[in-house]
This record gives C-alpha cells, structure tokens and sequence, in this order.
C-alpha cells in the first residue's frame, strides 16, 4: 500500500490545480462529437414515431446511424491521439441544461482517453450486433421496436461515457437502464420475462439511489457536479466525506454491474433477445460501474478505506459469478454469472487503486470483446437449436456449426487465459495486481483472483465441452445448421479481438500510457509472490481446471437430466439462494406493508379524517341524506360564511 | 408596475364568456358545445401565451401585468390581480391543460348534457386563472372557495358510479378547510394595516405580530392548504374524488386545483407568516416526508388504477411541500417547477389511463394484462408517462424531483435521504402497474382499436411538453428563479454554503 498511499498527495496536489490534463474547448472533428449521440438517439425516435412504413427499412437504417456513430468517435479518436499526451482532453459545451441559481448544471461533453476508449468499444461492438441482429431478429415481427430500443441504448451509453458531469453520466445512466429495461421485456408476452425486466431496473434504482445521494453530497460539499470541478475540489474536502461519496458511488456501480448484493437480477436479464445479453449484459452497460469508478478516481484515490470496500464487493462477486457458473446448466444463465465474476475482476482492480485502473479498463475492453463473441456464439447456437439454451441438451455441435465452434473457441481460450490471447494480458495483470501492497490484502485479494482464474478455466471449459464436444443429446426435433453470415461475420471479428487486442494493446504498454492522462501515472508494484511464479500457479490452475471439466463433460457422459448434486451445487444452481434472500427480506415483507397499508388508509386514516370533516358537517348517516339537497346545504354554508365575516369585521371595527 | 391592458382580467373573463355562450347552446347544437369550449380554451391559451410575453424577467417588481380596483373598501377588499414568475408559470399551465383535457374528453357526455360537462370545465379554468392571479388576500379566498362549485358539480354529475359520495367527501373536505382559513384571513386583516386596501398581499408582508397569533393564522392557512394539496393525513378525499371523476376532471381537479394548496404555502404561509413557517418547519417537513413514503407504499397496493395515479399524486405533493419548508433557492425553484410539471405528467397518467378505461370498460388492474399486444401504441404512451411519473432524467419531473431532494440535502440531510428513497418506490408502483396491465400473453376479447387521431394529438401534446421540459426546464427555471429569491427574502433564509473548500473547476 505505500506505493498508492505515496502516490495520494502527488495526485491530490496535481488535482489543486485544477487537473493533471490541460482541458480544451472542442474544435474540429471533437466539435460535432454531439453527433455520436445524436445520430443513434434519432434513430431510435424514428424508428418508433415513424410507424410500419419503417418495417423494412428501419432496422437498416439503425445499423448505418450505428456505424455512423462510430465513424465520428474515429474521427475524434484520431484527433486525440494527435495532440500531446497531457493534451488529450477535449471539451464540449453543448447548452445550460439546469440552471436554478446555486445548482447550475450545463449540459456538455468531455472527450480524453477514458471516453474515447468507452466510444469504440460501445460504437464497434455495439454496430456488430446490430449487424447480428438483422440476421438473429429477422423473422421477429417487433424488429422495428427492437433496433429503436438498440440505437436507444447506443444513444444512452454514450451519453453516460461522455458527459462531463455526474448529473449527465445519471442521464445516461437511468437512460441505458431503460433500454435495458425495454430490451429484457421486449418478449414481455411471457410474464417470467415482464418480471425479469421489472426486477432489474428496481433493483437498478436501488443502485441509482446510491448515485443520487453521492451527488446530493457532493452538491452539499463542493457545490458542483461536473467532473472538473469535484476532481479539483477533492484536496479541499474532509476524508470523511470522500469516504462517504466513494461508498455511495460503489451502491450506484453495485446496482449496474451486478455486483455483490445488487447481483440478482443479471441472471434473469438474459431473457431478452440474445443481442442484448451480449451487447448490454455483457460488454458495456454492465461495465458502466467499473467506468464510474475509474472516472471518480481522483476520489477513490484519496479514501483508501472506499477502495477497500470496492476491493471487498469485487472479491466476493467475483468469487459469487465463479461458483454460481460451475452448476448453471442454462447457456446464457452461465454466460451471465461469467459476466459477473469477470467484472468482479474488474471492479477488484479499480479499488486497488492507481495499481489497477488502467488494468480494470484494459480487463473491460478485452472482456468486451470476448464475452460479446461469446454471447453471440451462444445466439448462433439457439438459432440453429430452436431456441434451447439446456446445456444437457447439446453437445457434439463442433461439426455441425464449424465457425460458431471456432470463434466461441477462441472466445473460451481468451478468457480462461491461454498464453497469448486477450485474456491472458488483460486478467493475469490483474491477479499479479491484486498480490501488490502489504498485511493481509494482498493475500486475500490475490488469493481469491487466482483460483477464480481455475474455477473460471472449469466451468467456461464446462460450458464450451458441453455445448460442442461429447455426445449429441439433442431433442429429436432440432436440425442444428451454422447461421447466416450477418450473424458469423460480427462472430469471427469479435473472435479475432479476443485473440489478438489483449496482445496489441496489453504489452506494448499501449492502454496504460493512453489511460495515464486520466487515470494518473500507472504505479507499478511489487506482488508478494514473484511475477513469475504467479503466471506458473495461474496457468497451472487453468490447466487443472480445464483438465477437470474434460473428465467431467467429455470423457464422462452428461446425463441429460441434472443430477441431485451436492450441497454445494444445488446452492449454487439456486444463484447462492440469492432470490430467496431477497423475497425473504424485502418482498414478502414489502407485500404485506403494502397491503395493511392500504387497509388502514382506506379504514382508519380516511376514517378517522372523514369522521372528523362528518361532525364538523353533521353525522355521517345524515351525509348520505345530504347528498340530495347539498346544493341548498353550500349555499347554506356560504351564507353563513359571510355572515361570519360581517360580524367579525363589526366586532373588529 | 401596471400594465395598459388588462391582461389577466381578460384571460379570466374569456372561458367564463365561453361557459356562458356553451350553457346558452340550443338543444339541437348541443353537439357544437365541445368545439365551442376547445376553441374558447385555444383563445383563451394564445392569449395566455401574448400575456407572458408582456412579463419582463429583470423587474424589480414583485408582481406585474397588475390592475387593482377598489371592491369592497369598507372591509378593505380590492380587486387586485397580478403575477410573478410563479402564478404566471402556473396560470400557462392551466391554460395549457385546459384545452388537452377537453380534446380528450371529447366523447365523454353525448347529447344535451355535454352544453353543461364544457361549460362547467369552462368556467372552472375562470377560477384557475383567479385563484393564481389574486393578489389580494380576499378576493383569492373567493377565488378558492367558487372553484369548488363547479368540481363539485363535474364529478357529482358526470362522474362515476359512486360520484355521489365522492363530489360530498371531496366538498366537505374542502369547506373545512376553506372555513377554518376564512377565520384565519379575517385575522390577517386584523393585523394587518387595514384601510381600503387591508387585504393586499403587499401590504401584508412583513407584519409585526405576536408570536402566538402569527402561529395560529399560519395554522389557519396551511390547515386548509394541506388539505388541498393533499397531505397526509388529510388527503383520503383524493383518492375518491380522482377515482369516481372523468379523467379529464381528475387532471383539472389533481393537476391545477390542487397546486393551489402548495402555490398558497408559498404567497402566504411563507411570505405572510415567515416567522411562523419557520417554527412550523420540522413538522411540516415530517408530514412531507410521510406523504412521499406512505403514499407511495400505497400506491403500490392499489386495485384501481385510478386511485393508484391519485396516490402518486399525493406522493408527489409531499415532494413538493418538502422542497417548499426546506427553504434553500435549489429546493424551492425545484418545488415551483415541479407543480409545473406534475400537472403535466399527472395529465398524461390520468388520460392515458382514461384511453384505457374508456376500451376496457374497467378501472380494475385485475381486469387487464397483455394490452401492450392490443393497443401497442397506447402501451408505449402509458410507459412514456409512467417513466416521466417515476422521475427518470429525460423528463420533465425528473429535474424538478432532483431539485427538490438536493437542495432539501444541503439542508436536511436525514430528510433528503429519506425523500430520496421515493426513487425506489415510484420504480415499483409504476413498473408493477404497467407489467399488470399492458405485458402478458395477448387477453381473449373483441378487438379494440388503438389510439385514435385525437388520441394521438393528446398523447402527442403531452409527451412533447414532458421531453422539452426535460432536455430544456431553462425557461420555466428563468422565470422561476427570481421569483424564489423574493419569496426566500421575505422568509429571511439563506442558503447553506458548501462545506468543503469548492474549486469552480468547470470548463464553461
């Protein structure tokens, strides 16, 4: 810990005066960077006012507005990398969105390399799966709605990422938590799924609720929202209070990705369309924590106790996705709590603070593109299976869908960490990470990194054998045929990301010097195990879990009915008990405060009001005998009213 | 200052003279009465539009566009009309609402009953006019008394099955209230400077009284104000009322009549008893609290979706009256703005649930499910509602909302937690109200259409004004934000200063 507790003052005192980046105005490509989320936001209003006459069209239309977006965030990226390293900040101010005097909000943009990194990866991945979807949605008779609501979270997650206050990055925030919310739901025919979308954005609001109270505090402390100035008022404030703002940031990046307690509704989320699940429940808007995080580093920096907590909530969800994975049978349920412990990883490598926020984006962009892949070979596999996602029901797939086996492939080897591919860079930096500082931190986070890499190397493995290798246990009434190529073209790109963009970026030094502008000088350290031994122990691990898994689902036949299973993994097939939990907590109680609510208001509080406003007006059995002559009875009123009035005014005078 | 033209008097008399034309209607152009009323209500709007155009942001005036007259000198009563940036921002919005709630209510009441269900809507927006517009204390006591004539009326001739007992609740309710402030504006004179022009809002400020009679005068006014607005306990009139009303009335009723209750909290507990107000803070600021939580939890539990909207409604009251007892510029400019748009949003819900109803033939939740699959359209405007309803940034309540909890925090922070837990309750009673009615397989029934050209004008207006408040609040907040200081002046508080050492980092 002394390298970052050393580091604290250095940045403290590089954020007094004003910020370490010399922010410009816009100009150039960066002064129509408005565009990147206003193409897609258009898109999406008219896609959904334009009616049937867009059937046809529309969905095209949004795939080019994607890539329109995307060619923008080229444009601007290339300018940025342009100018000098310390420079790389540009600044958009767009209109005065809220100015009610002490609270005065504009509404602008901010554009450096954290953004920008957020922009490719949310405009190209998310213009893939547009492409994907034409082929994945083509016979869906929603598919108008259904690319309106993708440009809408296009739209919202660039809005999140670009903002420069925390009050815009909230517009974006709630805005891409209803595209989430609208996507999950877009089969909502099907109750289970209506209240899978439900149960995530109030769960999400639980978070947003976080995020909320930290503005309230930092209104209250600096009197500011936007990023510039919070950042540059952090030396300024008490630590008490950081602490505090840091703890409400990581409530807000609990609630969005689906970190530990605000976990439960993840799992669910993949009723929607499988799209979704890989381009908003998998690489961006669940990572929007992690984005929140790294953004209010100057914050997190200066409270070690916060970075603790963030560290604690990381090792656990990673830990809780790894186990919850091993017994998920339902290909997108694995998928998902993969996810989960993937982003408790990266959420681990933010709390570590200036050791680890480049590591926790470069782990995120990595990440983007493998899971993505992956999601999407799980589509392409439902596609050919009529939609079954049962595991035991598959297997044998590797020669009947030969592109989708080798790009969901390399996107298992990618993440498991096979020397080379993206995982392996963007992961094993975060264990060794995670092994830096002193007393029982180290061990205990870098502990928990490491065999999460084995137990993700079993069940991704699990997850891969079964699908593709063993025997065919499939239902008599699948065909199982590869996909269209607007479905495999997005696979086969994201597949090569997986394999070489951890290499390209990860080693050469690239992302770290790119995000030093931001996320303040990449501080190396020393782990309490040599590196080398780490990467001999992680890669050990992995083989031992791949091995394991091999044995289990390939040597050994799936039996096509689960199990019993033991303790363990019937705990763990119930997502640790979580929904248990929480109805057992909040809903079963919530339900019956409502209801004797609702009971006592209509009996005793109208009661009791109404019984009053009766005598004053008579009893209340004579009421209902009003009702006929109440004209007469108001007049009466009136008349006694200004009788009233005469006489006080006589007596007065 | 004054004005030539007597602005406001005319934008009051003109629906009163399309009431009368509308009543006066032969039997046989009964059907013409809606026409008649929406285009007395677009005149009445464009005119209301060329007033505030005539009000400049920079006065030092307290109010404008005035005209005082003489009335009852004996007793000090004039007739004295004026608005400041707050009655002004109300008074469009009435007139904004008006002519929605009659383009929705268009097929409401056939044949000659429809000459008195406009007319009555008609004179009612008179009284709207007048009850924002009356500076002087007696004349807005008149103004808030005849409204109920006509409401009564609206929902105990046209309403629902159980019109009857709702219109009386809603009555007596409303003169208990009325008649305890009566006493309490006839001891206002009494303190007051007397004279020919005693009852003046102007000549009311900054009185010398004693400590207990300021307390009992404040309480006479915000007693019957917070029955109004409505306030826990004593909003369970609303419910009934809102419920057994026609949706349009339930907008006029909840939407403008209500804001009466927390427009008066502010021109005269506040500005008339700041000393008082003061001492009644906490208390008031509890029972806002109260309102947010409670009634929201029972929003959640409701059968009814009309009585769900009404307890929405009193949810969001209490954020309002919280923002106004909090007392800081940001918590007050947020509350003014969020009267404003809660006549909005509360319009959407009600007429949008109003469409429903009117295909369903049901008020019960129960009795829909999987109409998202019937009537996509009205699915998708119900949604926009709910999500302006459930406060998400985009929309026109969200601004107002976080207003209110932010500046309410730099105060009170335990309160400003508390009000915020309100985010999570309004995700839950609207997200439950809309996965019961609209998601779900497809319900077995006869085909109903989906929202009609009229239908969709409605929706339309609506939704617009929600978005555009949303993105762009600068010129209500503009014409706001002024009006809040004087009002703050005259309690005499002033705001918390931030408490770490700020650094204006921004780049703008």
């Amino acid at each position: 810990m002394t390298g970052v507790l050393s580091l604290s003052p250095h940045v403290a005192s590089l954020a007094a005066e004003g910020s370490a980046l010399t922010t410009r105005d816009a100009s150039g490509a960066s002064a129509i960077g408005w565009l990147m989320i206003a193409l897609p936001l258009a898109g999406a209003a008219l896609l959904l006012v334009g009616g049937k006459a867009l059937n046809k069209i529309g969905p095209l239309l949004a795939t080019a507005l994607s890539w329109a977006s995307f060619g923008v965030g080229v444009a601007v990226l290339l300018q940025l990398m342009g100018m000098a390293a310390g420079e790389r900040s540009l600044h958009l101010n767009l209109y005065s969105w809220i100015p009610a005097g002490k609270l005065d909000v504009n509404f602008g943009m901010l554009m450096d390399p954290l953004s920008m990194t957020f922009v490719m990866l949310i405009t190209f991945v998310g213009s893939l799966i547009h492409v994907y979807s034409l082929g994945y949605m083509e016979h869906d008779p929603d598919k108008r709605r259904f690319f309106a609501y993708l440009n809408l979270f296009i739209a919202a997650m660039l809005t999140l990422v670009l903002a420069d206050s925390y009050l815009g990055l909230f517009l974006g925030w709630e805005g891409v938590g209803l595209a989430s919310y609208l996507l999950i739901g877009f089969w909502n025919w099907n109750p289970a799924y209506a209240t899978a979308a439900n149960k995530a954005f109030i769960m999400n609001r639980v978070g947003d609720l976080g995020l909320l109270l930290a503005m309230f505090t930092m209104f209250a402390t600096f009197g500011k929202l936007d990023f510039a100035s919070v950042n540059a008022s952090v030396a300024g404030a008490g630590k008490g209070t950081l602490t505090i703002i840091g703890i409400l940031l990581l409530v807000a990046a609990c609630g969005k990705s689906a970190q530990f307690p605000l976990q439960a509704w993840l799992g669910d989320a993949m009723a929607g369309p499988t799209p979704v699940s890989a381009l908003i429940h998998a690489a961006t808007m669940v990572t929007a924590g992690v984005y929140l995080i790294v953004r209010s580093n100057a914050i997190y920096t200066a409270t070690p106790d916060a970075r603790l907590a963030v560290c604690i909530v990381g090792a656990i969800t990673l830990m809780f996705g790894a186990i919850v994975g091993c017994a998920k049978d339902d290909l997108k349920k694995a998928l998902a709590a993969s996810t989960m412990s993937q982003i408790g990883y990266m959420i681990l490598a933010a709390g570590l603070g200036p050791v680890g926020y480049a590591f926790a984006i470069f782990h995120l962009v990595t990440h983007g593109f493998f899971k993505a892949g992956m999601f999407l070979g799980a589509g392409s596999v439902m596609h050919g299976m009529n939609d079954q996602v049962d595991m035991r029901r598959f297997g044998g797939l590797s020669a009947v869908m030969k592109i989708t086996w080798i790009t969901f492939g390399l996107g298992w080897l990618a993440i498991i960490g096979v020397p080379g591919l993206s995982g392996f860079w963007s992961k094993d930096k975060i264990i060794e990470a995670a092994f830096i500082g002193e007393g029982w931190r180290p061990w205990v986070f870098g502990l928990a990194a490491l065999i999460c890499a084995g137990i993700t190397a079993f069940y991704m493995s699990r997850l891969f054998f079964m699908t593709f290798h063993g025997k065919r246990r499939w239902t008599d009434d699948v065909h199982p045929h590869e996909s269209p190529l607007t479905m495999t073209i997005p696979m086969m790109v994201l597949a090569v990301g997986s394999a070489l963009l951890g290499l390209a970026i990860g080693p050469t030094g690239i992302i770290t010097d790119w995000l030093a502008p931001v996320t303040g000088a990449h501080e190396e350290g020393e782990p309490v195990i040599p590196v080398p031994v780490l990467i001999v122990l992680t890669l050990l691990l992995v083989a031992a879990g791949v091995a394991l898994a091999w044995m289990r689902y390939v040597r050994d036949a799936v039996p096509v009915v689960p199990p019993v299973g033991s303790l363990a993994t019937r705990a763990a097939r119930k997502d640790l008990y979580q929904d248990d939990v929480n109805e057992a907590i909040f809903a079963r109680p919530g339900l019956h405060l409502t209801r004797g609510l609702v009971f006592a208001d209509n009996k005793g509080v109208d009661g009791a009001a109404g019984g009053t406003a009766a005598l004053i007006g008579g009893s209340s059995s004579r009421l209902a005998k009003l009702q006929n002559g109440f004209v007469r009875s108001y007049a009466l009123t009136m008349l006694t009213g200004v009788v009233a009035i005469l006489g006080l005014v006589w007596v007065i005078q | 200052m004054s004005s030539s033209f007597p602005w406001l008097t005319t934008i009051g008399l003109l629906p009163l003279i399309g009431a009368i034309v509308v009543a006066a209607l032969p039997k046989a152009a009964a059907a013409s009465a809606r026409m008649v009323a929406l285009v007395f209500s677009l005149v009445t709007l464009v005119l209301g539009i060329a007033a505030a155009t005539q009000y400049k942001s920079g006065s030092t005036a307290q109010f404008q566009l005035t005209e005082t007259h003489s009335w009852i000198p004996q007793f000090g009563v004039s007739y004295a009309l004026g608005v400041d940036g707050i009655s002004l921002s109300l008074i469009l919005m009435s007139l904004v609402l008006v002519p929605i709630s009659i383009f929705a209510a268009w097929k409401d009441v056939d044949g000659p009953r429809a000459r008195g269900y406009f007319a009555l809507m008609l004179s009612l927006e008179t009284f709207m006019v007048g009850v924002f517009a009356a500076t002087d204390v007696f004349l807005f006591y008149v103004f808030f008394e005849a409204m109920l004539i006509p409401v009564y009326f609206l929902i105990g001739s046209f309403g629902g099955p159980r019109r009857q007992y709702a219109a009386v609740k809603f009555l007596i309710f409303s003169l208990l209230g009325g008649l305890i402030m009566l006493v309490a504006v006839i001891g206002l004179f009494q303190q007051g400077p007397g004279g020919d022009q005693g009852f003046l809002v102007t000549n009311l400020h900054g009185l010398r009284m004693s400590a207990t009679t300021e307390r009992l005068l404040f309480l006479g006014f915000f007693f019957a104000f917070a029955v109004k607005a409505p306030m826990v306990p004593v909003h369970t009139w609303l419910p009934d009322a809102a419920a057994e009303s026609r949706p349009a009335t339930a907008v006029l009723l909840v939407g403008v009549l209500d804001k009466v209750g927390t427009y008066g909290m502010i021109r005269f507990c506040l500005e008339i008893f700041p000393n008082a107000s003061k001492w009644a803070t906490p208390v008031v600021i509890t029972l806002a609290l109260i309102s947010i939580v409670y009634a929201a939890l029972v929003a959640i539990g409701q059968s009814d979706m009309m009585r769900l909207i009404a307890y929405t409604s009193v949810s969001h009251f209490g954020f309002i009256v919280l923002g106004i007892f909090a007392m800081t510029s940001t918590s007050q400019v947020g509350a003014n703005l969020y009267m404003i748009n809660h006549g909005f949003t509360t319009a959407a819900l009600f007429l949008f649930a109003g469409f429903l109803i009117a295909r369903g033939g049901s008020r019960k939740i129960e009795d829909y499910g999987g109409w998202q699959r019937v009537t996509p359209v009205l699915a998708g405007v119900f949604l926009i509602a709910g999500l302006s309803g459930l406060a998400l940034p985009g929309m026109n309540s969200f601004v107002s909302e976080f207003l209110v909890m932010i500046g309410t925090f730099s105060k009170y922070k335990v309160a400003g937690v508390i009000a915020a837990t309100g985010v999570i309750w309004a995700a839950l009673y609207i997200l439950l109200l809309y996965k019961r009615v609209m998601t779900g397989p497809k319900p077995e029934r006869a085909a109903v259409a989906d929202l009609g050209p009229r239908e969709k004008v409605v929706a339309g207006a609506l939704i617009a004004i929600m978005v555009v408040l949303g993105f762009f609040p600068k010129p209500a907040l503009d014409l706001l934000r002024p009006a809040v200081k004087t009002t703050l002046q005259h309690v005499g508080v002033q705001d918390p200063a931030p408490t770490g050492a700020a650094v204006d980092g921004s780049h703008n």
